[in-house]
């Protein structure tokens, strides 16, 4: 009879976490579609097939209400990876130097992933930056909302129009992460098991 | 207990049993079977909600009355909305409601008359020459329009705390609601109803406010989306009963504040 290892990949806060940050981080990005074609400002539209509340006022209900679970997950793995000491354990030390020469690895398909509890160089550049993406995303997303209860955040972005062009530009860049960051989850093994149950 | 049990349920049940035990206690089977009731339960779920949308429906609609608490919690009366030169005004000025330009409302300024309703002492009805006779303000002030885009304009008219003081307005009450010549209607909360930057306008440019921009009068708020600036108002009213608005009722968020 075989023994089950009991020690977790990832913590169970982080697995919690994460699933729930990217069902927020979906609907937004969906709902986030359809209230973007109402004008579309950047001179096309995204197919309504793939957006989310079947009209402005159901993508806006969708956006609004996923912005809080986004804010929480946010705040709640911020205390979380504070509290752990997880900020230095996972993403430290971060060098341009490793960052480049795990780069050069990844494309010549030399990059270990045989332990998925240490992230190489390249993964903790991304994370980060997907976190601070997320940062981009919160804060100009609260100039749409509240430009006039946020003026500091608003003059900072470049007014209410500065900050629709950041949340959109914000927004295509986290869409480059998730696809990145699925193909890596299919084409490395056992990292999707490991963030579901934490083996 | 024992009586409830099918026949052939009763004769096996030691079998039943020991079989689900031994099925348990291998970890391997144990494992995939933990992972199956995990999937089972993932698809459940979103079955459960893709199916039933009246419910996800009344959920979205709780969650944007929470929005509503939480931004007239945000609010606060003392911050402005940013004005801008003159030089930045939109140059035309987008025209938008919920039907063409050709259906925009023709009212007769000779006979409009103003209503007043609801909880204010004073509802003589107001014709147009008194109002323009009452003390006048002008902003240039950004238009924030749900739909995603904004346009900067110039509206000037009497400071709307002013004109509800004047009428004696009880202004302990939650909600201003605005009926309007289109058949549009909304409302909004007596804290923004009595912000600084809140007024009547009568003029759009220096100008008498032209039929599609609202004439004779629309609210301006640069602190509430445009769905919640009505055009074309004929009568004000203040109340306790939340009065919803054509948008709103469908869906818009009702405080649609900025």
């Amino acid at each position: 009879m075989q023994e089950i290892d009991r020690t977790s990949i990832h913590p169970w806060w982080l697995r919690m976490v994460h699933w729930l940050n990217a069902a927020a981080v979906i609907i937004l990005i969906l709902s986030g579609w359809q209230i973007y074609n109402a004008t579309g400002f950047m001179g096309f539209k995204f197919p309504p097939q793939v957006t989310l509340g079947r009209w402005l006022g159901g993508g806006i209900m969708w956006h609004f209400a996923a912005m809080w679970l986004l804010w929480a997950t946010a705040f709640f793995y911020l205390v979380m990876a504070t509290f752990t000491g997880r900020w230095k354990r996972q993403f430290w030390p971060v060098s341009p130097g490793g960052i480049l020469r795990d780069l050069k690895d990844t494309f010549t398909g030399k990059l270990s992933h045989a332990d998925l509890r240490v992230y190489n160089y390249v993964q903790k550049a991304v994370y980060l930056f997907v976190m601070l993406d997320i940062v981009v995303l919160i804060c100009s997303g609260l100039v749409l909302w509240k430009p006039v209860q946020f003026p500091t955040l608003r003059t900072v972005l470049g007014d209410y129009e500065g900050a629709r062009l950041i949340h959109f530009i914000a927004m295509v860049v986290m869409c480059g992460f998730i696809v990145v960051h699925v193909v890596m989850a299919l084409l490395v093994p056992k990292t999707i098991k490991a963030m579901l149950w934490g083996r | 207990m024992n009586g409830q049990l099918p026949p052939e349920v009763e004769r096996d049940k030691d079998a039943i049993l020991k079989e689900a035990d031994g099925l348990l206690k291998d970890p391997g089977k144990r494992r995939l079977l933990g992972n199956l009731l995990t999937l089972g339960g993932l698809s459940l779920a979103t079955g459960i909600l893709i199916r039933d949308e009246q419910s996800i429906k009344k959920i979205l609609e709780r969650i944007s009355r929470f929005n509503d608490d939480a931004q007239a919690a945000l609010f606060d009366p003392n911050d402005m909305a940013p004005e801008y030169p003159r030089s930045e005004i939109a140059n035309p000025f987008p025209f938008n409601a919920f039907y063409p330009l050709a259906k925009v409302p023709q009212v007769d300024a000779e006979s409009f008359r103003l209503q007043l309703s609801g909880k204010i002492a004073d509802k003589r009805a107001w014709d147009l020459p008194a109002l323009y006779a009452l003390p006048q303000v002008s902003q240039v002030t950004r238009h924030i329009c749900v739909e995603g885009w904004s346009a900067i304009g110039e509206w000037g008219g009497v400071v709307f705390s002013d004109f509800l003081k004047r009428v004696g307005a009880d202004v302990t009450c939650k909600y201003v609601g605005f009926k309007c010549a289109d058949g549009y209607h909304t409302s909004i909360d007596m804290p923004t109803a009595l912000h600084a930057q809140t007024i009547l306008a009568f003029t759009f440019r220096g100008q008498t406010l032209p039929t599609w921009y609202g004439f004779p009068m629309k609210l301006r708020m640069p602190t509430k989306l445009g769905y919640k600036n009505p055009k074309h108002i004929t009568e004000i009213f203040v109340t306790n009963d939340h009065p919803g608005g054509f948008w709103e009722d469908q869906g818009y968020n009702w405080f649609g504040g900025s």
